[in-house]
């Protein structure tokens, strides 16, 4: 009994010195203090030489953390053991996080190059007037495709999923927003359509696509894609883009009929420290010349109109990363629709995962 | 008096993580999506949509449950007629100790159209066949999952089993088969409802093999539970679909339990 007691001790005093080491290392390379900054982002989703260039303008120094989703960065936010200065999520988790109360509003005296941002993409229904958020990146849902296996056919938009001759071809992400918005947007209806005759609709305009159904999937469908398990894809444009890079026979298309626009957003979260900072941070990476160095090294869609100027043409005018005007007008965010909305959209999704061949 | 008090951290243990959560569960389900109190989502439940989703659990539930028992109970009594039991044992318990998602993203690589066991098949001349999201896939995923919890019950209940009666049977002229019929197995009888019990249970609310093995195209009770707590937030429905789980549960228990509880030994 003794031993067992004293060997706890041992433990327990163990445990508290490395927890007091790593508070002590911590403070002394000044994490958390006036002069770092501390940016929390997707993995990869930076340019760093951009980060060197801006510790070396501002005298900041810069710590860099990442996360793979947004409900991993906002549970570590909301415990708020880290001071993390700029995070950014993706603009269903900032409606999220506001409502919650996770986020600082954002001054725009102190953000001049917010001028650059192509209005477009300003004032959303996720963030009224931007008083929290500043875009960081944009992205659409779309047909990732593979020329090889569909023998040179070509799919330009949602209702050529509907063709008998790709039966159980097409892989689905599972999610009810994306997919119903599929289907009303096949049908020319809004994705945020509240219209319930319309979701039937749509909802049996799904049923029918059944035959051509292999799998409803997560995250593994980039894989899956990517070895070739099935030859059509509903995704989203960033991980269309990652696709492409692993397979080359891969080929990404936003629907004529329209599709959903979403985006990745800066934000200065309430853990912040460094506000002044964070506020420098979001203008440097606004700077026209910073935002195309970094839509060049990452490979997304910048929301810097001034930005396309300094970007290689090639890049600018593929038109499926960067949409034509006629197309782009298609385009809708996800609206909030309130959790009786959601909630009808998910039941219509769940009985079209229900539906059997 | 002291013997009540040494049994104080059990009832605290069964109070606060047995009793607590089905009481929460039972609460919740009473509540619709904005918070009223309703009986909404019993109304919900009873329509065609949950009910096949309830009869479409059972029937995987089912299936699973006897192919493990098919396979298992002939792999529990090879097993006590084996040398080396233990380490035969611990081969089949060492499956266990990997993470089942890490299992199931293993099945992903294996059943893939170009995975190792179609380029099996194409080699011994079957030709590439879809396994992933399957209906197969998925009973033979979760069998594989599930199958040690099968075993070691009926593994138990055959080492239990006195010989002696076996060889009594034989020298009164009963056949093998009679005497397996008629003396081994209802003697295993408890170790089979032991098993059926583990396996049968947990596939009944299996939902992350639904996603990653059956590709979404079978959907389970479980499946559903976990949509409506992660991402329609309607904790309510997805409270009374866990409250007819576990009256499932219970019944399972009831019909497949020791009938000795009510007779005195």
């Amino acid at each position: 009994m003794k031993k067992i007691l004293s060997l706890f001790l041992l433990v327990w005093l163990i445990a508290f010195s490395l927890l007091y080491v790593t508070k002590t290392i911590e403070s002394s390379k000044g994490y958390g203090g006036a002069n770092t900054l501390t940016i929390y982002n997707w993995g990869d989703y930076i340019d760093p030489a951009l980060i060197k260039k801006f510790e070396k303008e501002t005298g900041f120094k810069v710590i860099y953390q990442t996360f793979d989703s947004n409900e991993a960065m906002m549970t570590k936010i909301a415990q708020g053991g880290t001071t993390f200065d700029v995070a950014v999520p993706s603009e269903y988790a900032i409606s999220k996080m506001k409502e919650e109360g996770l986020l600082l509003p954002i001054d725009h005296s102190k953000i001049p190059n917010l001028r650059y941002i192509d209005k477009r993409f300003l004032d959303l229904s996720f963030d009224p007037g931007n008083e929290y958020s500043i875009p960081y990146f944009w992205g659409t849902v779309g047909i990732v495709y593979n020329r090889a296996l569909l023998g040179g056919k070509e799919i330009t938009s949602w209702n050529d999923l509907w063709d008998p001759s790709f039966k159980n071809q097409i892989l689905l992400v599972d999610g009810a927003r994306e997919i119903m918005g599929m289907a009303l947007n096949s049908l020319h209806y809004s994705l945020n359509d509240t219209n319930k005759t319309h979701l039937q609709q749509a909802k049996q305009k799904l049923d029918a696509l059944t035959p051509n159904v292999k799998a409803i999937v997560g995250d593994e469908i980039k894989m899956l894609l990517a070895n070739e398990e099935a030859a059509i894809g509903i995704v989203w444009s960033g991980d269309a883009a990652e696709m492409m890079w692993e397979n080359e026979r891969l080929d990404y298309v936003i629907p004529k009929e329209g599709t959903n626009l979403w985006f990745d957003n800066m934000v200065i979260p309430k853990t912040a420290k460094n506000i002044e900072g964070a506020h420098q941070f979001i203008n440097f990476m606004l700077d026209p010349k910073n935002a195309a160095q970094n839509a060049e090294y990452v490979g997304y869609s910048t929301p810097n109109k001034k930005a396309l100027e300094y970007l290689p043409k090639e890049m600018v005018e593929d038109e499926r990363f960067y949409p034509s005007e006629q197309l782009a007008s298609k385009l809708e965010v996800y609206e909030n629709l309130g959790k009786n909305m959601l909630a009808y959209y998910n039941e219509l999704f769940l009985q079209f995962k229900m539906h059997r061949k | 008096m002291r013997r009540y008090a040494y049994a104080i951290p059990y009832w605290l243990w069964i109070g606060l993580f047995v009793v607590a959560p089905i009481i929460l569960i039972i609460y919740y389900s009473f509540f619709d999506i904005e918070g009223h109190f309703s009986l909404v989502n019993y109304q919900t439940f009873f329509t065609p949509v949950y009910l096949r989703m309830t009869v479409n659990s059972f029937w995987y539930a089912f299936l699973i449950t006897a192919c493990s028992l098919l396979i298992a109970y002939p792999t529990a009594y090879l097993l006590t007629k084996t040398k080396h039991k233990q380490l035969w044992l611990l081969l089949i318990i060492l499956p266990t100790w990997v993470n089942l998602l890490l299992k199931a993203y293993a099945f992903l690589g294996l059943f893939g159209t170009y995975g190792a066991v179609n380029a099996l098949f194409e080699t011994i001349g079957i030709g590439t066949k879809q396994l992933l999201f399957t209906d197969f896939s998925f009973v033979f995923v979760s069998v594989y999952i599930f199958i040690p919890f099968m075993i070691l019950p009926i593994f138990n209940a055959l080492e239990k089993l006195n010989p002696s009666l076996i060889d009594a049977s034989r020298d009164l002229g009963a056949s093998e088969w009679t005497t397996f019929r008629r003396v081994i197995f209802p003697l295993t009888l408890d170790g089979v409802k032991a098993g059926c019990q583990a396996v049968f249970i947990p596939s009944l609310s299996l939902f992350m093999l639904t996603r990653l093995i059956a590709g979404n195209r079978v959907i389970t009770l479980g499946t559903a539970v976990e949509q409506h707590f992660l991402v329609t937030q309607n904790w309510g429905m997805g409270a009374t679909i866990a409250v007819f789980l576990m009256i499932a549960m219970a019944g399972i228990m009831a019909l497949t339990g020791n009938r000795k509880w009510g007779v005195r030994q």
